[in-house]
């Protein structure tokens, strides 16, 4: 992956810092619907990493067992987690909106633990690839900058998307609502705004992009069983860090924790995750609503 | 006389929203002070800086002449301040003779043993005792909070702050939400208070406030608009203005 | 009888034994004289508990949640094995006791990082702090053997005089008696007057500062204590097994810790125990039944009692030893599960 340049090279920087990108919008894609879950009912979703599999491992079904191309699969890898997202929160979520934090974080680790031993039990627990069609496999270079073309599908893409939730935020009627239940779920309702109903449908959504991101990832952060847990954290890290009263947050720290991750491999190696997570204690004890979050009332 | 309770040009902002403005009032040792206002006048914040829940933005708080703005809640506890709550704090797990006990053994200093057992020393069982017996909780003594009745509920909230043996008192509508059939224990216990605790009372009930009170300070909007004893307080045209469209001081 | 005896009285009923108390402990000794060939499975039993009863002092009685309690553990485990490893102490009991200080160190550093804010922060920090610890333990490979963990540690006999032998009757003495030592130790810490501020600080956190509790240090006093017994557990471990390796500090450690306790109930110390045994007892089920998948199962178990709540579903479980009790002593049950929400 990495060309021969000098560590500190500017072409190396500059790879780095696409690698990083990509890496970020990735994460933000998958967690950006943990930040409204969080935002809105103040749920503590543990096995969101969950939804991000069934999509990646739909994705994997379609393309290399039924031949179907990726970009067809990949609407279908959005579709399938939107509805098994539905289809819980319609079913078990909802009922845990009132409970204590300890609570829903038992549900929803009991869920995450069910989710990896049904995936292993189905399709077994070794690394899966997805089939790429030859368009997106290898890079090219610009002023001697390597461009992976599947990171760049991946900004793209992600990008597009990050645009158009911003638009829809800002210019629907949806997205006004959306914003007014995130700022104060009890003075939404009070002026007519059906929040639950504006809640699970953004629950499916945030599952849709999960599952989309998921099968986007495979190549990436690597899909198995075990995808839930090992990415949890990083879920995690970007709501907690980026906070949950907009998107502009999670996806800036998206981005930071993209570009922080990639670049902590390449130059310190050996500290490997240690600087993250300590990155991210730091920036809770400092502020603990986040970098990007609301400052607290009172 | 000794002043017990005193603020110096208090201030507290909340956004742009003054909520206190230059609030400067003087307790007096052993008063029976009574702090009114209509809706919203930010009553229960002066409380909440009183007591240490919200720092003031300006201004000082002398607990018997010594500064106490920067202490927090539990250090002016210490020292001789409590407060009962407008709505009942209680630990809801817990029985009247765990949270009376619980009081005792923290202002006696016991709070932090953690080997001796609790009921296994004599003074803080006496006292519990004593509080649970004037406070009319014996019969419910064992019984979790929660399900006490509301009255009760109210007379523990009473007794938790006076087991602290503060010599100042905030006492946050005592009476609020009170049954009238449970309304007189509770008059009864705030009337028979010992004199060498200093009291200030925040109130909405008049009729409570001038039977008990021997001075008034009418807070409005955040400031004091005027402060004297109940029959002049009661005369002064300001107050009646104010007061006029709510349950009016008929006195 | 006058009304301050009485009071002394109705105060001290929680901390007096109780005659089902007494049972469970010659119940739980007597399953060492009774299964000779069960020593490993029961010695696991009994770590596992010793480490649930160290999660229920900070969440059953002081509210924290914690989802990083592993990193305790982990302390304990690696410096336990590191002592035997190195030759430093020799002696296990000494040891044990070094490693939990070690973890009790930790702790009260940490602890500072984790009574500020609020649930969620906890479990973000506490999970961070469990993660970090992983992270380094496999960054100083060197020190810690990395992914293949300690390896040839060999521990001395108990005291001098009781060698840990293959069947592993020793270690399961060893680790009832400690963990009898320390369960006398919390008893008595809950029933003190610390130990019910700390009930009212999970309580209703702003009042207990308005009676004069200075609610922060009693949190940072109870973690600290809390780290002390993980530590201890994670060096039974060691000490036991002959083995440390990365997986003391793993996430699901401590997500099948907090599965013991909602089992077995909270904030009466007891529930660790029998979360022990029935989580344990749960997972041989699970892995007769589907060996690779038992994780689905207990997956399940954690959604389930959720679902149903874990009150109601403690006041099933308990509803026929409460009834015997009421029985045989006439009186009040004492296997309760206090009501609210931990």
């Amino acid at each position: 992956m990495f060309t021969k340049v000098h560590l500190l090279s500017m072409t190396a920087i500059l790879t780095n810092l696409f690698d990083g990108v990509a890496y970020g919008m990735l994460l933000f894609v998958l967690a950006c619907g943990l930040a409204v879950t969080l935002g809105l009912m103040n749920f503590v979703n543990l096995a969101h990493g969950a939804f991000a599999m069934a999509g990646g491992y739909v994705c994997m079904v379609l393309v290399n067992r039924m031949g179907w191309p990726f970009f067809a699969a990949l609407p279908l890898a959005f579709v399938s987690a939107a509805a098994i997202g539905i289809a819980l929160e319609r079913t078990l979520y909802r009922h845990l909106y009132t409970r204590s934090h300890l609570d829903q974080v038992l549900f929803t680790i009991g869920l995450t633990f069910m989710s990896v031993a049904a995936v292993d039990y189905i399709q077994g627990s070794s690394r899966v690839f997805i089939n790429l069609p030859a368009a997106l496999q290898g890079q090219f270079d610009v002023f001697g900058v390597g461009i992976g073309r599947y990171r760049l599908m991946i900004i793209v893409i992600c990008g597009l998307l990050t645009i158009g939730l911003q638009m829809v935020l800002a210019k629907t009627r949806f997205g006004s609502r959306l914003r007014a239940a995130v700022d104060d779920p009890r003075a939404a309702s009070g002026l007519g705004i059906n929040v639950p109903q504006v809640f699970a449908f953004t629950f499916a959504f945030g599952c849709g992009l999960a599952g989309l991101g998921g099968a986007l990832s495979a190549e990436i952060l690597g899909l198995d069983p075990y995808f839930p847990l090992k990415f949890m954290i990083y879920f995690l890290i970007v709501v907690t860090v980026g906070g949950s009263s907009s998107i502009t947050g999670p996806f800036l720290a998206s981005l930071l924790l993209g570009i922080g991750d990639v670049a902590g491999k390449y130059y310190v190696p050996k500290m490997g995750p240690f600087v993250i997570y300590t990155m991210m204690i730091v920036i809770l004890i400092w502020r603990p609503n986040g970098l990007f979050g609301r400052t607290a009332a009172r | 006389m000794t002043i017990a309770l005193e603020t110096q040009n208090l201030e507290k902002t909340f956004g742009g929203l003054r909520v206190t403005r230059d609030l400067s009032l003087k307790i007096e040792q052993g008063a029976r002070h009574a702090l009114i206002g209509p809706n919203g006048a930010g009553k229960t914040t002066v409380i909440n800086q009183l007591t240490g829940v919200l720092k003031p933005n300006s201004g000082r708080i002398l607990l018997e002449g010594q500064d106490i703005t920067d202490l927090p809640v539990h250090k002016r506890v210490l020292r001789g301040l409590s407060r009962t709550f407008q709505i009942n704090q209680l630990y809801p797990d817990l029985t009247p003779l765990e949270t009376i006990g619980l009081a005792v053994s923290e202002r006696l200093g016991h709070g932090g043993d953690w080997w001796r057992r609790m009921g296994t020393r004599n003074d803080v069982n006496d006292e519990i005792a004593d509080l649970l017996n004037r406070f009319h909780l014996l019969d419910v003594m064992n019984e979790q909070t929660v399900t006490l009745p509301y009255g009760k509920q109210r007379l523990l909230e009473i007794a938790v702050a006076i087991a602290g043996k503060p010599r100042v008192l905030l006492l946050d509508e005592p009476a609020a939400g009170v049954p009238e059939s449970e309304r007189h224990d509770i008059l009864a216990v705030v009337g028979a208070l010992p004199r060498e605790v200093t009291v200030l009372l925040i109130e909405h009930d008049m009729d409570l406030v001038f039977s008990f009170a021997d001075r008034i300070s009418v807070l409005v909007s955040g400031a004091l608009l005027t402060e004297g004893p109940p029959g002049q307080v009661a005369r002064d045209p300001q107050v009646k203005a104010v007061y006029l469209g709510e349950e009016a001081v008929n006195v | 009888m006058n009304a301050s005896s009485d009071v002394g009285y109705h105060a001290q009923r929680q901390s007096r034994w109780h005659y089902g108390e007494v049972a469970f402990w010659l119940i739980v000794l007597a399953c060492g004289f009774a299964f000779p060939t069960r020593y490993l499975i029961m010695t696991d039993i009994l770590r596992l508990a010793l480490f649930a009863m160290s999660l229920d002092l900070i969440l059953g009685y002081a509210g924290i949640v914690s989802l990083g309690h592993a990193a305790f553990f982990g302390v304990g485990a690696y410096a336990a094995g590191l002592l035997a490893l190195h030759g430093i102490i020799n002696e296990p009991v000494l040891a044990l006791v070094v490693a939990g200080l070690a973890a009790m160190v930790l702790g009260f550093a940490t602890s500072f990082l984790v009574i500020r804010g609020v649930d969620l922060t906890r479990l973000m920090v506490t999970l961070g702090i469990a993660l970090l610890l992983e992270a380094l333990a496999e960054r100083f490979s060197n020190i810690t053997g990395g992914t293949d963990g300690l390896q040839g540690i060999e521990m001395q006999p108990i005291f001098g005089q009781i060698p840990f032998d293959m069947f592993g009757k020793a270690g399961f003495f060893y680790s009832l008696a400690v963990l009898f030592l320390l369960f006398l130790l919390a008893r008595r810490v809950v029933h003190s007057p610390f130990g019910l501020s700390l009930r009212a600080i999970k309580n209703n956190p702003l009042r207990a500062a308005a009676i004069g509790i200075p609610v922060n240090r009693r949190l940072i006093a109870i973690y600290t204590l809390a780290a002390f017994y993980a530590g201890i557990a994670g060096a039974l471990f060691t000490q036991t097994t002959a083995i440390a390796s990365l997986d003391v500090f793993a996430f699901e450690r401590s997500a099948d810790l907090m599965l013991v306790l909602v089992i077995g109930g909270t904030g009466y110390l007891y529930g660790g125990l029998i979360g022990a045994v029935i989580f344990r007892m749960l997972q041989e089920l699970f892995s007769t039944i589907t060996p690779q998948y038992w994780q689905f199962w207990i997956g399940l178990v954690l959604v389930v009692i959720v679902l149903v709540g874990r009150q109601r579903l403690h006041r099933w479980v308990l509803y026929v030893p409460n009834l015997v009790i009421k029985q045989v002593a006439g009186r009040r049950a004492i296997v309760a599960v206090p009501e609210s929400d931990a």
